[in-house]
C-alpha cells in the first residue's frame, strides 16, 4: 500500500469514527450507509468480478435477519408463543443475556448463509447469464412469500425484536459501530481476496467460463467461494439491521427484494462494476442523493430509481470509475503496477 | 389443506369448476407468453416488464371504462395507445441495449418494470380493480358450477387474438421480415430487411398484445399495480417449460399453468399462490439444468 493511499484510507476511517459523535442525531442513517457500502461490495464480487449477476442476493439478508432475531428471542423465550402474542408479550433481557444472545445471533446469521449459499450453489450455477439472475430472483421472491406464510416466525405480522439495554444514543451508537466494522471488515477483506489468485479465477470465469474451466480451474468451487463470501457478510448485515430497526417482518424489511435488492445493483452499476472502490463511491453517492432527494419526491422515488437504473445501463454504462478510467488513465497507473496485469474492463 | 383435497375427491364437479377458471386465464397467459417469446426469439431480449405492461393494458382499459367505453370495445384504443408506447420504449431504451449483453438488457427491462409499477401505483392507487363488462354468471351442472360468461367471452377473444396473430406472422410481408430476423438476423439484413425496423415493429406488437392481454385480465380477474411481477414470472416459466419458438408447447404450457394455479389455490390456500408460480419456474430450471447436465456427462 502506497504512502497516499494509506493516507486516504486512515482519513477515511477517522471520518468514519468521528461521524456518530459529530452529528449524533444522524447515526441510525450513517450506520445504515455502512450497509449499503457492504450491500454494493457483496454484490460485486459475484455480479462484477465473477460475471454472474444476481438479483436474489437480499435473500442473505433476510435469512440472516429472521436467524438472528429467532435465536436472541429463543435463548430465553419460547418463539411460537412470543411470535403468536404479535408484541403482547415484553421480555425483559438481562443485559448479558441481551449481548450473548446477539453475539450468538450474529454468529448463526453469518454461518447459516453460508450453508445456504453453498447448497444453492449446486442448484444455481448451472444457470448461466439472464437464467441465472431470474433464477436467483426467484429464490429471493419465494423466501419472501414462503416467510410470509410462516407462522412459528410471526408470518406477515413479523417479530418485534429485543430492546437494547443501553441509555439513549447507546443503541445507535453501538448499532453504527457494528455496522461500520462489519462494512470495514468486508472492505478488508475483501481487498486482501482480490490480491490472491482467487481474483483472477473469477475473473477468468467472468470472461469466458468454458475456457477457464477447459484450462483447469474448478470453477464451480470459485463459484461457491465467492457467493458463501457474500452470504457471509450480507447475513451478518441483515442480523445488525433487523436489530437496529427494532422489528423486522418479510417483505418490507427483511426480503425487500425491489427495494434494497435492486440498490445493490444499481449502487455498483453507478460506482462501476469490476473495481473494489466502484462499489464504495456508487453507494456513497446513491445513498446520499437517496437521503438529501428522496423525502422531496413525493411519492415518486421509486420511478426515479428504475429511470436511474435504466438510464445507468443504458447511457452510462461504465459507471463513474469505468468513466474515471477512460478519461484519466494515469490516475490508476499506479494501480496497474502493483496488480501486474491491466485493470479489469469495467464494462464486460 | 387435506380438508380442501378431500372436497376435490368426494364432489368431482368442483374440479369442473377450477378446470374451467384456470383455462379462461391460462388463455390470456398463453397471449402474454407469446409476445415474451416474439420478443425474446427476435431481439434476444428476455423482457422483465412484460408483466407490466400488462398491467398498463389493463389500467387503460380502466380508465376508458371511467369514461363510458366498454372493455370489449376499449381493446381497439388500447392495443393502438401500446403499440404506440413500445415504439417510444423501443426508440429510448431498447434498441440501445440490443447490441449489449443479456444482463445489461434484463436489467433495463427492469429498470422499466420497476418505473411503470411505481407510476401505475401512483397514478391509479395500490386498489385492487376491475372492470366491469355487463355480463351475467351461467350456471352449469344443476348450479353446481358458474361461470361468468365475460370468462368464456374472454377465451374466444383470446382464442381470435392467437391466431390473428399467427395468421399474420404466417403470411404478411412485415411478419414474414420478423421471422426471418428471428431465423438468421445477418442474412434478413443481406436480404434486404431492415433490421431496426422489424425489431421496432416487434417489440411495438408485443406491447400491443400486452395491452390486449391486459384488458382481457381486468375484465375477467382483477388488475392492481404491483401484480404485474407474477405475470412476467409466468410468460417465462411458460415460455422456459415449451421452448422458444414452440407454439403448441406455449399453448399447452399456459393453460396447464392456468389450472394448475387454481388447484394449488384451492388446496393450499391463496398466499401460497405467488410462492407456487415462482416455485415452479425454479423447478423448471433445475430441471433444464439436470437435462444439461446429462447432456455434458454423456460428452465426458
Amino acid at each position: 500500500m502506497s504512502r497516499r493511499s494509506l493516507v486516504l484510507h486512515l482519513a477515511l476511517l477517522a471520518a468514519g469514527v468521528a461521524a456518530p459523535f459529530l452529528f449524533p442525531a444522524h447515526a441510525v442513517q450513517f450506520a445504515v450507509f455502512w450497509i449499503f457500502v457492504l450491500f454494493a461490495l457483496t454484490w460485486d464480487t459475484m455480479g462484477g468480478q465473477m460475471g454472474y449477476n444476481s438479483l436474489g442476493n437480499i435473500l442473505f439478508f433476510g435469512l440472516g435477519m429472521y436467524i438472528c432475531a429467532v435465536t436472541q428471542i429463543g435463548l430465553v423465550y419460547d418463539v411460537a408463543e412470543y411470535t403468536a402474542s404479535n408484541g403482547a408479550i415484553k421480555i425483559d433481557f438481562t443485559d448479558p443475556q441481551y449481548f450473548a444472545g446477539l453475539a450468538l445471533g450474529v454468529a448463526l446469521a453469518a454461518l447459516i448463509p453460508v450453508v445456504v449459499a453453498a447448497v444453492l450453489s449446486w442448484v444455481l450455477f448451472g444457470l448461466r447469464g439472464p437464467y441465472f439472475a431470474i433464477g436467483t430472483l426467484g429464490v429471493a421472491i419465494a423466501a419472501a412469500e414462503l416467510t410470509n406464510a410462516w407462522n412459528y416466525v410471526g408470518g406477515g405480522a413479523g417479530i418485534a425484536m429485543p430492546v437494547f439495554p443501553g441509555g439513549p444514543g447507546m443503541r445507535e451508537r453501538f448499532f453504527y459501530a457494528a455496522c461500520m466494522i462489519a462494512a470495514v471488515s468486508c472492505y478488508l477483506f475483501l481487498r486482501w481476496l482480490y490480491g490472491t489468485r482467487f481474483k483472477l479465477a473469477i475473473n477468468a470465469i467472468r470472461d469466458d467460463e468454458d475456457k477457464a474451466e477447459a484450462l483447469g480451474l474448478h470453477t464451480g468451487r470459485y463459484k461457491m467461494v465467492a457467493w458463501s463470501v457474500s452470504a457471509f457478510f450480507l447475513g451478518i448485515a441483515g442480523a445488525l439491521f433487523g436489530n437496529m430497526t427494532g422489528f423486522i417482518e418479510p417483505l418490507e424489511t427483511a426480503y425487500p427484494t425491489l427495494t434494497f435488492g435492486i440498490f445493490m445493483v444499481a449502487m455498483t452499476l453507478l460506482g462501476g462494476k469490476g473495481t473494489l472502490w466502484g462499489p464504495v463511491i456508487g453507494a456513497t453517492l446513491f445513498y446520499s442523493l437517496r437521503e438529501v432527494t428522496w423525502t422531496y419526491l413525493l411519492g415518486w422515488q421509486y420511478v426515479a430509481l428504475g429511470l436511474l437504473i435504466i438510464v445507468n445501463v443504458v447511457y452510462f454504462q461504465q459507471g463513474i470509475l469505468g468513466w474515471l478510467r477512460q478519461r484519466v488513465p494515469r490516475w490508476f497507473e499506479a494501480e496497474r503496477e502493483t496488480a501486474g496485469s491491466p485493470g479489469p474492463g469495467a464494462g464486460a | 389443506m387435506l380438508d380442501n383435497l378431500q372436497i376435490l375427491l368426494s364432489q368431482p364437479v368442483f374440479n369442473l369448476q377450477l378446470l374451467l377458471n384456470g383455462l379462461s386465464v391460462g388463455a390470456v397467459f398463453a397471449l402474454i407468453a407469446y409476445g415474451l417469446g416474439l420478443v425474446w426469439g427476435v431481439t434476444a431480449i428476455k423482457n422483465l416488464a412484460q408483466g407490466d405492461l400488462v398491467m398498463l393494458g389493463g389500467f387503460l382499459s380502466f380508465e376508458f371504462a371511467q369514461h363510458g367505453v366498454h372493455p370489449i370495445v376499449s381493446l381497439v384504443p388500447v392495443c393502438a395507445i401500446m403499440f404506440g408506447f413500445g415504439w417510444i420504449l423501443y426508440k429510448l431504451v431498447i434498441r440501445r441495449v440490443i447490441q449489449l449483453d443479456l444482463f445489461t438488457s434484463l436489467l433495463a427491462t427492469f429498470g422499466l418494470a420497476i418505473t411503470l409499477q411505481q407510476a401505475l401505483n401512483l397514478v391509479f392507487g395500490p386498489e385492487v380493480r376491475t372492470v366491469s363488462s355487463g355480463f351475467g354468471r351461467l350456471e352449469l351442472a344443476g348450479g353446481m358450477v358458474d361461470i361468468t360468461e365475460i370468462r368464456l367471452i374472454g377465451f374466444g377473444l383470446c382464442v381470435l387474438l392467437a391466431a390473428g396473430m399467427v395468421i399474420f406472422m404466417k403470411t404478411s410481408r412485415i411478419g414474414q421480415a420478423i421471422r426471418a430476423t428471428a431465423q438468421d438476423p445477418r442474412a434478413a439484413r443481406v436480404l434486404g430487411v431492415n433490421a431496426d425496423l422489424v425489431y421496432a415493429l416487434t417489440f411495438s406488437i408485443n406491447a400491443a398484445i400486452c395491452g390486449a392481454a391486459g384488458t382481457l385480465i381486468a375484465m375477467i380477474w382483477v388488475i392492481q399495480p404491483f401484480y404485474g411481477i407474477a405475470y412476467s414470472v409466468r410468460a417465462f416459466v411458460i415460455v422456459t417449460a415449451a421452448g422458444l419458438g414452440n407454439l403448441p408447447g406455449v399453448i399447452l404450457a399456459a393453460l396447464g399453468l392456468g389450472v394448475l394455479e387454481q388447484y394449488s389455490g384451492f388446496v393450499f390456500g391463496a398466499q401460497f399462490q405467488q410462492a407456487t408460480i415462482v416455485g415452479l419456474l425454479l423447478a423448471i430450471l433445475i430441471w433444464r439444468q439436470l437435462a444439461l447436465l446429462r447432456h455434458r456427462k454423456a460428452l465426458q
